[in-house]
């Protein structure tokens, strides 16, 4: 990881127009990500975190969806207002995603290699043939056995793990900049889970691809990441260094995350602390604190006013009215 | 897959020994018969008609009689159409209902493919409203309205087009009106039908993936989007085929086209035996080829499909 940032998100807002109201999706959140680096984005379902990340690629499905503000600087350029086919370049070939579920992300229809080749083709301006090999290369680096003959098979043939190999090596088959993995471990069987986390670690840092790991597990992002932001209802509640979050975390939501982690270090008789509550309905939400309704530390202006965002040393920073005091002096 | 595709021609033959012998008896129950007139005819002359196509034979002697004849391709003589037989009878309208079916369904399946990826595409903008609407028109107007209009505007007024009849009184030029209006339903279900599945293929997974690995929406339609969208497709079209080639007798009586539709209907009415069994046959023959053709397709476009 290096200070270089290579992309810049600004008071992003992803907001989706339904028959209800509109619902606020990601509402305000902002980060940057540095060259090289791993960043976990941990929240609850609901909370934003696939939203923010379809916006980053500008692949939010309009209507009902629109992305109602904010910056994706890319090296400086605005993704956000790029021309359809300058976005493009960048799909797939600077920026790459991968998905949650391997079961239903690779197209049935169509063999592994035409869906690998299409893309190589497609960034590296390079013939079928060479591009194949590559994707050979690729599926090797991943794992898969006997690569030069199950690239001509088809996604049904290869089990749920094996075609979340395949999604990385379609993935990093452009050398990208940056992945994007949206939960892509939550639809794997638990041993199958270290093995694919394990494998993108090794490969994006042989490659030094900087990660943004999307995820509902601490677990996941204690192992993987440098820093973390926490979601909560389409915002970024708390963030930090990994070991600072999980040393010191400040927001109450964040601390509750922690708690509910099950240990077996730790000899107890107690039952699994778990927040309380359900996670807010995010149409028309008031400008409050979101979590109040859950929080043991609730106080009268949480649920007057969304509270401003506190830093703490080593760039930890939360956004709960605890700090007040520090809020003030910021 | 070729022990598969045998397998498949060879089970024809008992489902059509099923088919016919169940509908060769089911006729017979129904209550009048070939010779049954408003007006009794003599005792006699019943009589000697009964004899002439061994109807005063028990009924199991005739259905081993029908099923000698049925093996050897022979469909017997037509109990209405005195001097023919039904086989003349199938081979001057099947072909005529053949090509005009297959036309038809042509026309449909492309016309109806191509407004459904039109108004998936823009769903909810104008494109996809006149689609929809051109549809339901299609769906709720029926043939015996269509064909009329069509003949008028088209043969009465721009006079660009003959009213009716077939190929060899008015020319290759005699097929448009009786095929465009024929295709009309079908086209309508079609495009309904692809704009739906295409739609529910666009919000799948993998095409998010295709779009997220950067290539062009055309791209992402025609190669990832339309192999999988086409499926329902080609499931309908094989009943609608069978089902469109044994001839429209509402086209045939609007355009006098000499199909074979208006005899089959017409030998329901008519207690025409034979000719009813020799429908009766033909239709299942078409019916279960094409269901095997739909079937051999299938397994092209889904590689999850295999044939063993």
């Amino acid at each position: 990881m290096s200070d270089e940032v290579i992309l810049q998100v600004k008071d992003l807002k992803t907001y989706f127009t339904v028959d209800e109201g509109v619902v606020k999706a990601v509402d305000g959140v902002s980060f940057d990500l540095h060259k090289g680096e791993t960043l976990g984005i941990v929240g609850e379902s609901g909370s934003g975190k696939s939203v923010t990340n379809l916006s980053i690629i500008n692949l939010i499905s309009t209507p009902p969806g629109k992305i109602a503000g904010g910056e994706v600087l890319f090296h400086g350029k605005d993704l956000l207002k790029m021309p359809p086919h300058e976005i493009r370049e960048i799909r797939g070939n600077k920026i790459s995603m991968i998905f949650q579920d391997p079961m239903t992300s690779l197209n049935p229809f169509l063999r592994i290699s035409t869906q690998m080749v299409e893309t190589i083709v497609l960034h590296q301006k390079i013939d079928k043939k060479a591009a194949k090999e590559k994707a050979i290369e690729m599926l090797k680096l991943a794992g898969i056995p006997a690569p030069e003959k199950r690239i001509d098979q088809y996604p049904h043939q290869f089990s749920g793990g094996m075609r979340q190999r395949v999604m990385i090596a379609m993935g990093l088959s452009c050398n990208p900049e940056i992945l994007i993995a949206d939960e892509p471990t939550s639809a794997l069987d638990v041993t199958i889970q270290a093995q694919i986390l394990e494998l993108m670690r090794e490969l994006t840092r042989k490659l030094g691809t900087a990660v943004i790991l999307i995820t509902h597990s601490l677990g996941v992002v204690a192992g993987m990441c440098d820093t973390i932001c926490v979601m909560y209802a389409g915002r970024i509640v708390e963030r930090g260094r990994t070991e600072e979050i999980f040393e010191s975390p400040r927001h109450p939501y964040t601390q509750g995350l922690i708690r509910s982690v099950p240990r077996l270090d730790q000899e107890t008789k107690e039952r699994l602390y778990s927040i309380p509550g359900q996670p807010p309905n995010v149409i028309d939400l008031p400008d409050c604190c979101p979590f109040y309704p859950r929080c043991e530390r609730a106080m009268d202006i949480c649920k007057k006013k969304y509270p401003p965002v506190v830093s703490f040393e080593n760039n930890q920073s939360a956004s709960c009215w605890l700090y007040g005091k520090e809020a003030q002096n910021v | 897959m070729a022990r598969y595709f045998i397998r498949r021609v060879l089970s024809l033959i008992p489902t059509l020994f099923i088919v016919i012998t169940l509908s060769f008896f089911l006729i017979r129950i129904a209550p009048g018969g070939p010779f049954a007139r408003e007006r009794d005819v003599p005792e006699a002359i019943l009589q000697n008609l009964m004899k002439r196509y061994h109807m005063d034979e028990p009924l199991f002697k005739q259905y081993l009689r029908y099923m000698k004849d049925i093996i050897r391709w022979d469909f017997g003589p037509s109990y209405r159409y005195r001097d023919l037989t039904v086989n003349e009878i199938i081979d001057r309208g099947l072909p005529v209902s053949m090509s005009l079916g297959v036309i038809s369904l042509t026309l449909a399946a492309v016309g109806g493919i191509a407004v459904g990826i039109i108004s998936a595409l823009k769903q909810n903008r104008w494109q996809d409203y006149v689609a929809v609407s051109v549809a339901v028109i299609g769906i709720s107007v029926p043939l015996f309205v269509m064909g009329p209009v069509l003949q008028l505007v088209f043969g009465m007024k721009l006079k660009i087009l003959p009213i009716g009849q077939w190929i060899s009184t008015n020319g290759i030029k005699a097929v448009i009106l009786p095929a465009v209006t024929l295709s009309f339903p079908y086209f309508a279900y079609i495009a309904r039908l692809s704009r739906a599945s295409i739609l529910e293929v666009l919000r799948s997974d993998y095409i998010r993936t295709a779009r997220a690995k950067g290539l062009k929406e055309s791209v992402v339609v025609w190669k990832h989007v339309l192999k999988g969208a086409l499926l329902p497709v080609v499931t309908y079209l094989g009943p609608a085929f069978s089902g469109i080639v044994v001839g429209s007798i509402v086209i045939e009586s609007v355009f006098l086209v000499p199909g074979i539709g208006r005899p089959f209907v017409q030998s329901a009415l008519n207690r025409d035996y034979t000719l009813i069994m020799a429908e009766v046959v033909v239709y299942s023959v078409i019916l279960i080829i094409a269901n095997l053709v739909v079937d051999v397709i299938y397994g092209l476009l889904d590689p999850r499909i295999s044939y063993k």
